[in-house]
């Protein structure tokens, strides 16, 4: 930051040479303040902004409050009948529940997975410079970017061989292709901000690396795992593509699939639909409006320091 | 980037001992490093055994002409033996400049390009409008930030759903537009408007992600300068020029880098909202998943090779986007 920061004071001086006098000193107005003009211009744009992204969410929950599968043409009509029996439904005689059993198998699996196996490399090559170390960082770049095309048809050959297709074991595999490259980009991030400092005092102390890592780096970094495990865990929550592929009995899908299911099976039930899509929205949302703000800062700073 | 390295390891740069034997190098790079391999071991299997061996497969197999006919598989109780032969590059030599390659490829291609710019402008230029926004001091600030993070924050298999509701021949939308005289397009329907749909709500599934990302790069832009600019008696176009947008770049170069490859990669919206009903909107991934998966036969060698195709280009675009930055700005380096 600090670097990018000192570039560019020198382009604001030279600006400022060329308009010397372009100060109006008409009002005084403190810094940051705005006329009523613009502040009702900024408060109205934020207005319709969050009308555009409130919209299609509030539709759906609306939605899920008719009774009928052709509701959703004709919204006026649902004023009238507003009712729970969607929720009902879907919670009593779909397999939600066994939707929500391996979407949480899965993406816990993964997630676990991924923070286990990539918390130490995240730490090895934050602090570390071994021969090849550009080339390894190169390799987690990478495939970080692979699109699920590159590994789809490949991994479908390779788990049906190994009968792992329709497995939970096979999905939480090929999730861990991403979830473990990227964990340990998000980790060297974070493993970064820690002060070097305590290393070589964990190092005078006498502890080998393991020790330094396994006890003064990885209590210090539970924040750092805290945003690698969430954002492994909200990935396979997620994903679609693999998940529609992979699992083909209907009490193994995931929501990602489940919900599709409504459409292609039960002569698009578009009313019990919307109401799978809200119980599976609101805890997610919920959840993730409280790490919120860690998941930010840890995935532009696993991307930015290299 | 490399000011703290050289501290974890203790060594200067540049030190040159006399030159061992490449065994004794071997050994002695052992002994001095075993703690980093060791550690980096895990992360090494897994990618191997779950990254590195699929991709040979592939690899193999897009030079094949495996489909779902010949493959080995199993129908009730007979197993049948896998009878596809190795044909070289002549997959790759098909799809680029085969008989219907503009068809099956280049369409595809530019459209891919056009999504992914058109998304990530978007993207990022309303994002940094609305974290401009919320950067002021204003009333009701945290409520719109909470309201506005809401789209990432909602799974997006869920909220395509909602959208493709509303974009029904006779959902919200079209009735809305009506109630307006405004002409109704068929947005699941018409190609182009299919195009413009898949924009739309890519945009709207992505800004949020760039506009938090922005607003943290602002909060770390150093109030002094606003301060010196204004002082200086820049304008507040130029303190944006001069101030902003510079102290930015840093941000800005991961989130586009991510946008880039984060839209070119974008499978579930376009998959979700037209299933495999318009394979003209289909961009080089669903493209990819569809001959995949999407058909009859299953053309598994086909897809591969989009696969390989697709990898090459994101590296392509990646080295390039690095190099780049490079030469732009040293100490931005990803």
């Amino acid at each position: 930051m600090s670097t990018s920061m000192s570039t560019s004071t020198l382009p604001t001086t030279s600006a400022a040479d060329q308009t010397p006098d372009a100060v109006r000193p008409r009002k005084a107005r403190r810094r940051g303040e705005r006329g009523p003009g613009a502040s009702l211009a900024a408060h109205g744009i934020l207005i319709v902004a969050s009308l555009i992204a409130l919209f299609p969410i509030a539709w759906l929950f609306f939605l899920s409050l008719g009774p009928d599968k052709d509701d959703y043409l004709h919204p006026g009509r649902i004023f009238g009948k507003m009712t729970f029996d969607n929720y009902l439904f879907v919670l009593q005689e779909t397999k939600f529940f066994d939707w929500l059993t391996s979407t949480l198998v899965v993406s816990l699996g993964t997630t676990l997975i991924g923070v286990l196996v990539a918390a130490t490399t995240g730490y090895a090559v934050s602090r570390m410079r071994f021969p090849g170390y550009r080339k390894f960082m190169w390799v987690l770049l990478v495939t970080q970017m692979f699109p699920i095309a590159v590994l789809i048809v490949p991994m479908y050959q390779i788990l049906s061989e190994l009968q792992l297709i329709d497995s939970y074991l096979g999905l939480v595999l090929v999730y861990c292709s991403t979830a473990v490259p990227y964990c340990a980009w998000l980790l060297k991030g974070y493993f970064d901000t820690i002060p070097f400092e305590i290393d070589e005092a964990g190092r005078v102390d006498g502890l080998n690396p393991f020790g330094t890592f396994a006890r003064l780096i990885l209590p210090l970094a539970k924040p750092g795992l805290a945003v690698a495990a969430f954002y492994s865990f909200i990935t396979a929550f997620g994903e679609v593509a693999f998940a529609s592929t992979f699992m083909l009995s209907d009490t193994k899908y995931t929501f990602a699939v489940g919900l599709q299911s409504f459409i292609s099976e039960h002569d698009a039930q578009r009313h019990y639909m919307a109401a799978t899509a809200v119980l599976i929205a609101v805890p997610v949302s919920a959840f993730f409006y409280l790490v919120q703000k860690n998941l930010v800062t840890g995935l532009t700073a696993g991307g930015t320091k290299g | 980037m490399t000011v703290a390295i050289d501290r974890a390891t203790g060594k200067r740069r540049g030190e040159r001992a006399p030159r061992p034997g490449p065994l004794r190098r071997l050994r002695h790079s052992f002994q001095k490093y075993w703690y980093a391999y060791a550690m980096i071991t895990p992360v090494v299997i897994v990618l191997g055994v779950l990254v590195l061996y699929p991709l040979g497969y592939g690899l193999y197999l897009s030079l094949t002409d495996a489909t779902s006919d010949n493959t080995a598989r199993t129908i009730g109780v007979n197993e049948i033996e896998a009878t596809y032969k190795f044909i070289g590059l002549d997959n790759y030599a098909d799809l680029l400049w085969g008989e219907t390659a503009y068809d099956r490829f280049w369409s595809h291609f530019v459209w891919t390009i056009v999504w992914t710019a058109a998304c990530v402008a978007l993207h990022y230029s309303i994002g940094l409008g609305l974290a401009l926004l919320l950067n002021q001091k204003m009333r009701g600030r945290t409520l719109y930030r909470l309201i506005l993070v809401l789209p990432w924050a909602v799974p997006t298999f869920v909220t395509v759903f909602g959208w493709r509701f509303m974009l029904a021949d006779s959902g919200v939308i079209n009735s809305a537009l009506d109630a307006l005289h405004l002409p109704t397009p068929l947005w699941l329907e018409d190609t182009f408007w299919q195009r413009f749909a898949a924009i739309m709500v890519n945009t709207w599934c992505g800004v949020p992600f760039m506009m938090v990302s922005l607003l943290g790069g602002l909060q770390s832009i150093d109030s002094s300068l606003y301060e010196a600019a204004e002082m200086d008696g820049a304008s507040a176009w130029q303190r944006f020029r001069y101030v902003t947008l510079p102290g930015l770049r840093s941000v800005s170069s991961t989130v586009v880098l991510l946008g880039v490859i984060w839209t070119f990669n974008q499978f579930a919206i376009i998959f979700l909202l037209f299933g495999n009903t318009a394979p003209d909107v289909d961009i080089l991934v669903t493209w990819a998943y569809h001959l995949g998966f999407g058909q009859q036969p299953r053309d598994y060698a086909q897809s591969a090779a989009y696969g390989i195709l697709l990898l090459s280009i994101l590296i392509v675009f990646t080295s390039g986007y690095r190099r780049w930055l490079n030469r732009n700005d040293p100490q931005l380096a990803i």
